[in-house]
């Protein structure tokens, strides 16, 4: 074991019902360090870090901490030992002053109480530190969450922590914010702080880090020096395919086609955007076609069917419903010009988990019908039934309640709750995120069909091999903008890798 | 298989079973022991006359005393469902019992020793009084889904205000009169049964019917179980928000029509007063959660005769006065407590470990 190192785990294995979050993962902190934490969703990056700092009781494995073999029983415990998180949803009392927040739980207390002249001098001295020049006894909520994240962080160290842990700090600060933040990382780098920063932008953890451990599907990828990788490789590291050279592959020009195209294009934008959600982009989808929408997260994926669906509304840019421009104010006027969304979100934005799979079904049917077509029972029954066998939804009838279905069935439901309501655009947003591997073979088959149909369906998914299997067009976003479109015999893996990773290359590198 | 597996395995089945039982049951179930619990120890009680062609008994007196706390209930249950709560119900009662009052004395608010013998048409008094409730009803339903307050914060702005708009329209007198024809809503009979009951069960089938005949039940049961993903499958949630308000003004309109009329008089002080505890525990008690989504209409009739049967109970029991809200309230926490699945789990692993190890 190297001197410096404060922190190995080896061979951390956890796994929940059903689940195997961490498989046998190895993880080292030198002090002084920044280490990247990298990996898409449910990759098991905060599983790990709840593993370390008890909150969850991992199932095999080793913690060493300075030297010494050690069991961690809550995330007090980890505290005391000086293993501090901060959280990306910034975990202190919106309520009280900044000074409070910062001495909560060990206020100087003098002759019997709260020697708030002490606290708030103390407290404007440790702001200071992070050129945080704020009147310390404003209620914390009412500061920007950079601030309050500032706040937190240096809550962490004045509680000495010897591991600070960064959970994702930087998705809501904006390009200033994060430079400022990356001052302060440096400054307690060089001070010999070890610092935990996980992340999912590829570029600040190439300005900022100085290790880069990714993990993929709960298993250790590797560890790597961040100068000594490539953002290529990097990319292919988290999505998990290895990234060939090639040459560069350039989207065919089918412009004669796509004019004639246009004319009968289901659905059409013309510069669509909101200002910080989505750069505008036009985007052109027919009657059975699949375009699939590849990118990173927090690329503009999911912003980008909000927009269409009505969930947002555009600042800039029309759409085009059959060559008719269109406002899509609200769901229900989507609904209308016949757009429907299975959202990215299955438990919060999908499913209403206390109602049975017969009334999941058939509600968006039921609302486009309006206020004075209810449907009887015996209708109801019958939708449900025929897309149960349709779309072979695994559930013992009707009338079971959604929260028993896994979460495969769960997602044919959703998708059975809007082809009941006979749309003609479907934008499905990660259909097959959180299924089993023969589930999503399933998704990705219906996908196809539906478009055979005669439905103009918009796939979006991280993972780029059912992305380049099912779509005839591809749009490939990065960091909230379409940077290119990929065309029919154009579209395979490296392709749109080599898209996403191109645009990285080009924002810094200069090789 | 061994005999011991064999046990376990029924066990499981009947714990299933036994949290697969409908609470509405569950508070039927607690009603009947109560009932039971009089039929043994008040002698009297299920004995039922008949009075110049009019039903008299203990128990038609707990189905008409029952009537305004069901109305309200009712509305109650849809708003709980939405996630919501109404505690203003019962300032809004007040306030539809005032301005009947008001109607029916002509606009007179002048404090008279003898009562005024009115004859003014019925028709201006239901019209007026159900339109101020409606309008109440909408002023909650807009201030939770259009301005987004916390039902709980929004209701609780008309509790205190409406009161207060209650006093001032009866210029802080008790309104008393004498109106033979409107005093029916509350005292008089047809068919031989008290009508507040018989106006109740109305609104009972109106309230279901349209749960059941329109889509107002499935959309409040998908705004209350999740409103996220309701919005997101183009349910209008703010709509259905307002409407459930608007039922439960209503409601509660009626029930301050029927206290008004039942006591010749409206005394805006104290009429209604407490009335939002008691429905809101009928609720619950019928089995609706207060974490919304499912509902139980027809829980909530039991929860409220629960209740006023209770009150009956305690008050012939001679139970001290001092007493009754306490023993009230044990009642209500055990009908609570065997309604709760963590309860009957517990109930169902100690008679299998009883079991295997015996």
């Amino acid at each position: 074991m190297d001197d410096q190192d404060i922190l190995k785990l080896s061979g951390i294995t956890k796994s929940f019902p059903g689940v195997l979050a961490l498989s046998d993962v190895d993880f080292t902190l030198k002090t002084g360090e920044i280490h990247a934490l990298m990996g898409e969703n449910g990759a098991g990056k905060s599983t790990l870090i709840k593993v370390f700092t008890g909150v969850y009781k991992r199932d095999a494995g080793e913690i060493v901490y300075e030297g010494n073999r050690i069991e961690v029983h809550s995330p007090l415990h980890a505290q005391e030992m000086g293993i501090s998180t901060v959280y990306q949803e910034v975990n202190l009392v919106h309520n009280l002053s900044v000074a409070e927040n910062l001495f909560l739980g060990r206020q100087p207390m003098k002759s019997g109480r709260i020697a708030w002249k002490t606290i708030n001098k103390a407290a404007v001295e440790i702001l200071d530190q992070f050129d945080l020049h704020i009147d310390v006894r404003e209620n914390l909520g009412n500061y920007p969450v950079a601030i309050q994240q500032m706040v937190a962080i240096a809550r962490a160290l004045e509680l000495n922590s010897k591991i600070l842990i960064l959970d994702e700090p930087t998705s809501s600060l904006n390009i200033e914010e994060v430079e400022k933040l990356f001052e302060q990382m440096r400054r307690l780098k060089k001070e010999g702080q070890a610092i935990i920063f996980i992340t999912h932008f590829i570029d600040q953890a190439f300005q900022i880090s100085d290790r880069i451990t990714v993990l993929r599907n709960g298993t250790y990828i590797g560890t790597y020096q961040t100068e000594a990788i490539t953002k290529i490789d990097l990319i292919s590291k988290l999505l998990g395919r290895e990234y060939e050279k090639l040459v560069q592959v350039e989207a065919k020009k089918l412009e004669e086609e796509e004019k004639a195209a246009q004319e009968d294009a289901y659905i059409r934008t013309e510069q669509l955007g909101k200002r910080g959600s989505i750069e505008p982009f036009d985007i052109k989808v027919h009657k059975g076609e699949v375009v699939g929408c590849a990118g990173l997260l927090g690329s503009g994926r999911t912003e980008l069917a909000n927009l269409l669906f009505g969930i947002d509304s555009p600042d800039r840019g029309t759409v085009y419903i059959e060559g008719k421009a269109v406002k899509i104010a609200n769901p229900r006027k989507a609904m209308k010009h016949g757009i429907a969304l299975s959202p990215e979100d299955r438990k919060e934005q999908g499913i209403v988990q206390d109602m049975t799979v017969r009334e999941n079904i058939i509600l968006a049917l039921q609302v486009r019908k309006g206020w004075f077509r209810n449907l009887s029972s015996k209708e109801q029954k019958e939708i449900a039934d025929r897309y149960i066998k349709m779309l072979d939804i695994k559930t013992p009838s009707t009338e079971q309640v959604m929260k028993n279905l896994s979460g495969g069935n769960q997602q044919k439901v959703i998708i059975a709750r809007w082809l009941a309501s006979n749309p003609q655009f479907l934008i499905l947003d990660e259909p097959t995120r959180g299924i089993d591997v023969g589930a999503k073979t399933e998704m990705q088959k219906l996908v196809v069909d539906l478009s055979k149909q005669n439905l103009a369906v918009l796939f979006i998914s991280s993972e780029i091999e059912e992305i380049s299997r099912c779509s005839n067009k591809v749009l490939v976003l990065h960091d909230r903008e379409v940077v290119q479109t990929l065309y029919s015999e154009d579209i395979n893996e490296q392709s749109i890798m080599h898209a996403i990773a191109e645009r990285h290359a080009e924002d810094t590198d200069v090789e | 298989m061994s005999n011991k597996e064999m046990g376990a395995q029924t066990g499981e089945v009947r714990q299933a079973g036994a949290r697969n039982i409908n609470p509405v049951v569950w508070s039927a179930l607690s009603l009947a022991v109560i009932l039971l619990f009089n039929l043994i120890f008040t002698r009297g009680f299920f004995s039922i006359t008949i009075k110049e062609g009019h039903l008299f008994g203990s128990l038609i007196d707990i189905l008409k005393r029952a009537s305004p706390t069901l109305l309200i209930a009712l509305g109650m249950t849809l708003v709980i469902a939405t996630k919501g709560i109404d505690i203003s119900v019962g300032s809004v009662a007040a306030i539809a019992g005032s301005v009947a009052a008001l109607v029916v004395r002509g606009g007179d608010i002048t404090y008279l020793q003898e009562t005024i013998h009115a004859t003014v048409p019925l028709f201006p008094v239901f019209a007026f009084a159900l339109l101020a409730a409606a309008l109440c009803g909408l002023f909650n339903g807009f201030l939770v889904s259009f301005i987004g307050i916390q039902p709980i914060v929004a209701t609780l702005i008309l509790m205190i205000t409406g009161r207060g708009v209650a006093v001032l329209l009866t210029g802080g007198y008790v309104l008393n009169f004498d109106h033979a024809r409107f005093e029916f809503v509350g005292t008089g009979y047809l068919l031989g049964l008290p009508f507040p009951l018989i106006l109740a069960v109305g609104v009972f089938v109106i309230v279901f019917g349209l749960t059941k005949l329109t889509p107002l039940g499935l959309l409040i049961q998908a705004t209350g179980g999740n409103t996220t993903a309701s919005r997101y499958s183009g349910v209008n949630t703010r709509v259905v928000q307002m409407l459930v308000y608007l039922i439960s003004g209503l409601c509660s309109g009626i029930a301050g029509i029927i206290i008004t009329s039942d006591v010749r008089s409206a005394d805006a002080n104290y009429m209604g007063l407490w009335l939002e505890l008691n429905a809101i525990l009928a609720v619950v008690i019928g089995g609706t959660a207060m974490t919304g989504g499912r509902f139980k209409l027809f829980g909530t009739i039991f929860g409220a005769l629960i209740i006023q049967s209770l009150i009956t109970t305690i008050l012939t029991r001679g139970v001290q006065v001092q007493f009754t809200l306490i023993v009230k309230s044990l009642v209500v926490i055990f009908v609570i407590l065997i309604q709760s699945e963590r309860t009957r789990e517990f109930f169902a692993k100690s008679r299998r470990k009883i079991t295997s190890t015996g």
